[in-house]
């Protein structure tokens, strides 16, 4: 199976300081790969939600557990053609994640928490969850519209 | 993240800048609630000009804030949405339920 071209592979601890490295440095590839901005601040803000809930109801609030981030360029069909997509995959080694924690809420319900989801279903074209082999695994794809060539710098 | 209070009138008026995250959102939810509950601030303006990015724990603090307002019949106000702010309020559906202000002296006005 082609896995796609491998961007950056992030090793992280639990720990929410961490959070804004993640999105600084995902907010600068997602920008380098041809996204428009709304799309950057999109992909983004799903995986700074993801992470979250990794460390908050995998981890349980723990600082020190970890944490891998892997970003490829792939192919992959959307609406019967193949295009370009960037793909996240977050794993941890936390517990399993009770589906009805992560079913989020009705909106129309004004209260604190339960919005996660929501933004992450919102912001990614595709969202994949599995357990497997005492891991979680948080598969995100975002495809691209259009692919200009990459940002070479100056 | 970094909060100052100021004091104008009977209103608190904090300047809220960076990012209000699952790191930082804490601070900012006990901010509000003090402010709220114990000294009963009339009104809590929120000046959000300089924040650059909030997730889904920034806006459950705010939801916070705006509830405790409720309970003890105070005002509480947003203003200087940036972008992003405005996005992620919006797509939480919770844009309509803030009183929300562009600047300073429409959210201190009487």
């Amino acid at each position: 199976m082609n896995r796609g071209s491998l961007l950056l592979r992030m090793e992280l601890r639990s720990n929410p300081e961490m959070l804004c490295v993640v999105r600084n440095a995902l907010g600068q590839l997602a920008q380098t790969l041809g996204f428009p901005e709304p799309e950057c601040r999109a992909v983004v803000l799903a995986v700074d939600e993801a992470l979250t809930n990794i460390i908050r109801h995998a981890y349980g609030g723990e600082a020190e557990r970890p944490i891998e981030a892997t970003f490829r360029r792939i192919r992959a069909p959307q609406d019967g053609e193949h295009r370009d997509a960037l793909e996240i995959v977050l794993e941890d080694r936390g517990v399993t994640v009770d589906p009805k924690r992560l079913c989020g809420r009705a909106l129309e319900d004004v209260r604190p928490g339960g919005l996660g989801l929501h933004f992450i279903r919102e912001s990614m074209d595709t969202v994949e969850f599995r357990r497997r082999i005492g891991r979680n695994r948080l598969r995100l794809v975002k495809f691209l519209h259009h692919v200009p060539e990459p940002h070479k710098g100056p | 993240m970094q909060i100052a209070a100021r004091h104008l009138d009977k209103m608190t008026i904090f300047d809220v800048s960076g990012d209000i995250d699952l790191a930082t959102s804490p601070e900012l939810r006990k901010a509000l609630l003090r402010e709220l509950r114990e000294v009963r601030a009339p009104r809590v303006v929120l000046n959000l000009k300089q924040v650059r990015y909030i997730d889904s724990s920034g806006v459950a603090s705010l939801v916070e804030g705006l509830k405790a307002s409720r309970d003890v019949g105070s005002r509480f106000v947003l203003f200087g949405l940036n972008k992003t702010i405005r996005e992620v309020l919006q797509l939480s559906k919770l844009l309509r339920i803030f009183e929300v202000y562009d600047d300073e002296e429409q959210a201190v006005a009487p």
